[in-house]
């Protein structure tokens, strides 16, 4: 299985945190998104029309989009199925609630980080002003959760794709000047995610460290 | 308050800085950067030359020098000459860009960070050092006689020491501070006698803010320039976050503002010989 990936791409990440979290095995394949814009080559476009990154290529099944490759990934390498809970339509209902809402912290939260590490041309403070209000709505999610003993986005015993799609954006998030400091539950729930079997980091994240 | 505002005799108005990568700029386009807290506008004409100039109306030209790689512009009078790297002239040798990132952070911090190996063990886990080799053994700190600011017969345990390798090695580092903002790393290559060389090079867009230019010049032919990129960003990415969260942002000069150890000979040095040159910007003078 070959991944197209970039080390400080949060939605690389996505796929890189899954891949470890299903114990799946797996070669990076590094596009030079940075500073080359290998992405936006010519070369690369044969692969994605679009020129994003990440790309999965299983076995000659070529994939593009960071969310729709963790579904393909939990729907073919999880045989409990509950990181991508099909048999259940109200939770499978919310991983595709919360992970249309990492849709919106990528063009929000990680376009404040772009802007600031790598120079994007956007209006910062309109994206990190819609950021706080994502991340509110996410915290106060989570401190409900809480009370009720619910540990993940989506409730139940175990994380699902929900959690691997939110996170990369949340934990990030402060390199774009977005203080984390207000939304205690996700805070809380970032350690609880670095606990999971098989959690990776990336340059930026730290390993889990009991306080 | 940008720098040229100040009543100041800070060599950093008269020195060169880098404010972009030549390579990154295409004939034609027109950028904005920030440098000593000024706009500045970058222009390529349809022949590549670049021309920079303060964004004030009128604007006001300013002069540029192409150099490693990067566009280098002075703000006052460029009378200090730009530091030599006469390996880029060596042949087998890669000179490369490895990226821009931007950094909450003042340039002095990110240069003695970057002087720092006591941190490879815990930043760099597993590339640039490993526990339990976390011990930085004595070495030696001298100002040459044209005044740059060496660290000498530095030793340290890398599993990873770069893209060249293949297992582990204890890697001789000499750092060089040739510029306030600007330092060069001298390491053991793992594939050849001479030592591959890396730099930083910071350009302060105000005195708690960077970009920061990652230079580098190795001996290297065999792997692809997205691999090469992938190990420096990886790396400059896990320094990051240690960078921006340091308090105070702008640099200490006041030898009593930090506790020193030992692994900090050389930030003492660094932090003295700033102090030495008069240099006040993004720093707190002593």
């Amino acid at each position: 299985m070959k991944l197209y990936d970039f080390v400080l791409s949060a939605n690389c990440y996505k796929v890189r945190l899954l891949l470890g979290f299903l114990g799946v095995s797996y070669d990076s394949e590094v596009i030079d998104f940075h500073p080359g814009k290998e992405h936006k080559g010519e070369a690369f476009r044969l692969i994605n029309p679009l020129g994003h990154i990440p790309v999965l290529d299983d076995d000659g099944y070529v994939l593009r989009d960071a969310h729709a490759i963790l579904v393909y990934l939990a729907s073919r390498y999880d045989p409990g199925r509950s990181w991508y809970p099909v048999t259940d339509p109200e939770r499978l209902g919310s991983v595709a609630q919360w992970m249309a809402f990492a849709d919106a912290t990528a063009s929000t939260a990680s376009a404040t980080r772009l802007h600031v590490n790598l120079g994007y041309d956007f209006d910062v403070d309109e994206r990190r002003a819609a950021a706080h209000e994502l991340f509110r709505v996410a915290d106060e999610h989570l401190w409900f959760g809480e009370r009720t003993g619910n540990d993940w986005f989506v409730p139940g015993p175990l994380p699902t794709l929900a959690d691997v799609a939110v996170f990369p954006d949340v934990v990030l998030a402060e390199e774009g000047g977005i203080d984390l400091m207000d939304y205690p539950s996700l805070v809380r729930w970032t350690g609880r995610v670095k606990q999971i079997p098989g959690f990776s980091v990336m340059p930026g994240v730290f390993p889990f460290e009991r306080a | 308050m940008p720098i040229a505002t100040r009543e100041t005799t800070d060599p950093v108005l008269d020195g060169w800085h880098p404010i972009a990568a030549s390579g990154e700029l295409s004939m034609g386009e027109q950028r904005r950067t920030r440098l000593l807290g000024e706009a500045l506008d970058i222009e390529i004409d349809l022949l590549g030359n670049a021309s920079v100039a303060r964004a004030t109306a009128p604007a006001e030209p300013l002069p540029t020098h192409d150099r490693y790689g990067y566009l280098w512009t002075c703000l006052g009078e460029p009378s200090i000459p730009l530091f030599e790297i006469p390996e880029v002239d060596e042949p087998g040798r890669r000179v490369l860009h490895a990226g821009t990132i931007g950094v909450h952070v003042s340039a002095p911090r990110a240069v003695e960070n970057f002087l720092d190996m006591a941190h490879f063990p815990y930043v760099h886990t597993d590339i640039l050092g490993v526990e339990p080799f976390t011990e930085v053994a004595e070495y030696d700190v001298h100002i040459d006689s044209i005044n740059e600011l060496w660290a000498t017969d530095c030793v340290f345990w890398q599993p990873i020491a770069a893209t060249t390798s293949t297992e582990g090695q204890m890697t001789d580092y000499e750092y060089r501070v040739p510029h306030p903002y600007c330092v060069i790393l001298y390491k053991t290559s793992p594939i050849d006698d001479r030592k591959d060389v890396i730099a930083l090079f910071c350009q302060p867009v105000d005195e708690e803010r960077i970009e920061a230019h990652m230079f580098l010049c190795l001996l290297d032919a065999s792997n692809s320039t997205a691999m090469i990129r992938d190990f420096q960003l990886t790396i400059f990415g896990q320094d990051k976050p240690i960078l921006e969260n340091q308090y105070p942002k702008r640099l200490p000069l006041d030898p009593r503002a930090e506790t020193p150890i030992r692994a900090d000979k050389v930030a003492i040095s660094y932090r003295r010989w700033l102090s030495d040159q008069g240099v006040t910007y993004a720093v707190i003078p002593a």
